[in-house]
């Protein structure tokens, strides 16, 4: 019988399989960020071990970093204390440290691809569940707690029971102004946040297949919110075009024994999966969330659902609805919003920036609407400007931050204030992800930029 | 870095009868800025713990006198989202050593697991009956047995088995962890790496 893509990059990782127990599985990649790693290098410490493989860390500032004036000394003293512990573990440590104000600093998981230490066939984890993203290279990629990543740091390894597997195929071609997040979050809608726990996803069909590398990113970042620890997708063409010539990419020689590995990495036609799941790729509509967790999403001109018809609690889904202030029945489109938020680990690379200016182009954004847009990296931002992209966010009224995390999760100033209704195209909306009381409608790059002109949600395709 | 042993735990217990509690919830992200770990278990469930002006919300579980202990009883598929651990020291760091529910979250479970925390997964009607029972006598007392893999509800017939792997079973009851036994590992992890092409 033939092997998953999963099972192909699994098993090659496994160093030993423990008798009812974990694997123990080697990490070819991993990435560190401030706010999940100081107690690990803590661990380090006390134990008066080194890390191991000070190549394969590679650390950047993202989580809990200001989106202006970061040529400044960071203002708030915990978070600066954060960065700083950071940046001195690196140092000692040896570990390659894009911090703030880096050329190559941006979000963790978008500055991997960008510089090619996203690889296909490759091992990656980060103490970040979106660390998922880059599955869309073909790489088992997924989050871990800080107990792990200090076993990454000093043995390069961590212990795993092996997932189950998933396959979702999505065939059929998508409609205008259905995105790669419209199909992830419908994809959470039909599944539930925990419909894929316990289970690593393969996403397969045309409708991944004709995705560019940045929506199959946004894609996998998102397995997260249907609870499987990861997804992926086989390298192709594209996969190999995107990683070409990047700075950690293997090259000359190394390039080619890679690509004859590279291209080994697809699920074998007998494979078998735990679980087989299909959607037709053509009715996916617009969609956005309406409660407090990313599987509570509809299509934008749906109504919201009746409690009676969940699968859950009613009590646990009324409490959600009371939270946003919304009714059972209330149509969504037409709700006012108050906030706009471009960026994040989903939808924070150029293409959304792309997505999102072609549609405010030539329009002004709505007064009662403050828009943050911020970048998931430097290169990302110089992209934006090199393309002409800001003079037309600037000419609709937008302005740029500097990248980071930012109100994804609202570690640093970027809040969504008590009670006000944000249209985010980041991937949690659970009760203030964005600040104390703030109330979160994910969405597209596209639905934000419609809903960012005219102050309320919008379908797109009516502007 | 070891913790505390797991072996037998016979306590009353706080019954959050909410579904997909996130980590988000369990600590907030503004709680994040620690270099150390100490102090989560102040913000745990923060905001619903406090109001805005930080006096307390009287009718969460967590403030009501009725109900306290050592396990937490959750609604399922309890600590979904982020990976951070810190929502499992916030746990631990209040004083629960065990979390009782339906269905866990991946991350979070694991999470639980390499800090000494024991994360029970129960059926749900056991569930039902576990709040049930503690709704109905706050004083009830739940025994849970790492070595028989039992949970029961004192006084009651109320018993069910529950499923954990035995190199975790055995890390916990004897206060193991990954990292000594991975270094152990040493010498395979270097001829593996020796290997690699990446």
């Amino acid at each position: 019988m033939g092997q998953t893509l999963f099972d192909k990059v699994w098993d090659s990782h496994v160093i030993k399989k423990i008798d009812n127990g974990p694997d123990v599985l080697f990490i070819d990649r991993h990435m560190v960020h401030e706010v999940t790693s100081p107690v690990a290098f803590l661990g380090l410490k006390a134990r008066k071990i080194k890390v191991l493989y000070p190549e394969k860390t590679f650390a950047t500032a993202d989580h809990n970093t200001p989106t202006r004036n970061q040529h400044m000394p960071v203002k708030d003293l915990l978070s600066k204390k954060q960065l700083e512990a950071l940046e001195e573990n690196a140092k000692q440590h040896k570990i390659s440290y894009w911090g703030l104000g880096h050329e190559k600093n941006g979000i963790v998981h978008v500055i991997g691809p960008e510089h090619g230490i996203t690889l296909p066939g490759a091992t990656i984890v980060c103490g970040d569940s979106h660390t998922s993203t880059h599955g869309a290279f073909g790489a088992i990629a997924f989050g871990i707690g800080t107990s792990e990543v200090e076993m990454v740091l000093s043995t390069q390894c961590i212990m795993q029971p092996k997932p189950k597997k998933m396959r979702i195929t999505v065939n059929g071609k998508l409609s205008n102004s259905v995105t790669p997040k419209d199909v992830a979050l419908f994809i959470i809608s039909k599944l539930s946040t925990s419909g894929a726990t316990g289970y690593f996803v393969e996403y397969s069909g045309e409708v991944f297949s004709n995705m560019s590398m940045e929506g199959r990113m946004t894609v996998c970042n998102l397995s997260i919110e249907m609870g499987a620890r990861g997804g992926m997708i086989a390298p192709d063409k594209k996969t190999f075009e995107y990683i070409k010539g990047r700075e950690f990419t293997p090259k000359n020689d190394d390039w080619l024994r890679a690509m004859d590995y590279w291209k080994t990495l697809y699920t074998d036609h007998d494979a078998l999966f735990d679980k087989e799941i299909s959607f037709n790729g053509s009715l996916i509509e617009p969609m956005i969330t309406y409660g407090t967790n990313p599987g509570m999403g509809i299509s934008i001109n749906e109504g919201i659902p009746n409690s009676d018809d969940q699968d859950g609690s009613k009590k646990t889904f009324l409490k959600s609805l009371e939270y946003m202030n919304y009714n059972e029945g209330d149509k969504i489109i037409g709700k006012n919003i108050d906030f706009v938020f471009l960026g994040s680990c989903t939808n924070g690379r150029i293409e959304d920036f792309r997505a999102f200016t072609k549609i405010v182009k030539g329009r002004k954004k709505a007064p009662n609407v403050t828009a943050w847009l911020v970048p998931g990296s430097h290169k990302v931002e110089k992209a934006i400007k090199e393309e002409g992209l800001l003079d037309i966010l600037k000419d609709s009224g937008f302005e740029l931050r500097e990248p980071g995390c930012s109100a994804c999760l609202a570690m640093n100033d970027d809040k969504i204030p008590t009670g006000k209704y944000a249209v985010s195209t980041s991937n949690r909306n659970f009760e203030g992800r964005q600040g104390p009381g703030s109330r979160t409608l994910l969405a597209s790059p596209i639905v934000a930029a419609a809903a960012a002109i005219t102050g309320k949600i919008t379908d797109p395709r009516k502007l | 870095m070891g913790y505390d042993k797991f072996k037998i735990l016979k306590s009353t217990a706080v019954p959050l009868a909410i579904e997909n509690v996130d980590t988000d919830q369990i600590i907030p992200a503004r709680f994040l800025k620690a270099t150390e770990r100490v102090g989560f278990g102040d913000n745990l469930f923060r905001d619903w713990k406090y109001k805005p002006n930080n006096k307390l919300k009287k009718n969460f579980v967590l403030n009501d006198d009725k109900y306290s202990g050592r396990i937490l009883v959750g609604g399922k598929n309890f600590g979904s989202g982020s990976s951070r651990e810190h929502a499992a020291w916030a746990i631990y760091d209040y004083g629960f050593r065990c979390v009782i529910s339906s269905f866990f979250a991946d991350i979070f479970k694991n999470n639980c697991l390499n800090i000494g925390v024991l994360p029970v997964q129960v059926s749900a009607k056991f569930l039902d009956i576990i709040f049930k029972e503690i709704y109905k006598n706050p004083k009830t007392l739940i025994n849970v047995d790492l070595e028989q893999q039992t949970i029961k509800i004192e006084k009651t017939n109320f018993e069910e088995n529950f499923e954990i792997n035995e190199y975790k079973k055995n890390n916990l009851l004897n206060g193991y962890d990954d990292i000594d036994y991975l270094l152990n590992l040493k010498k395979s992890i270097k001829e593996f790496s020796n290997q690699t092409p990446l």
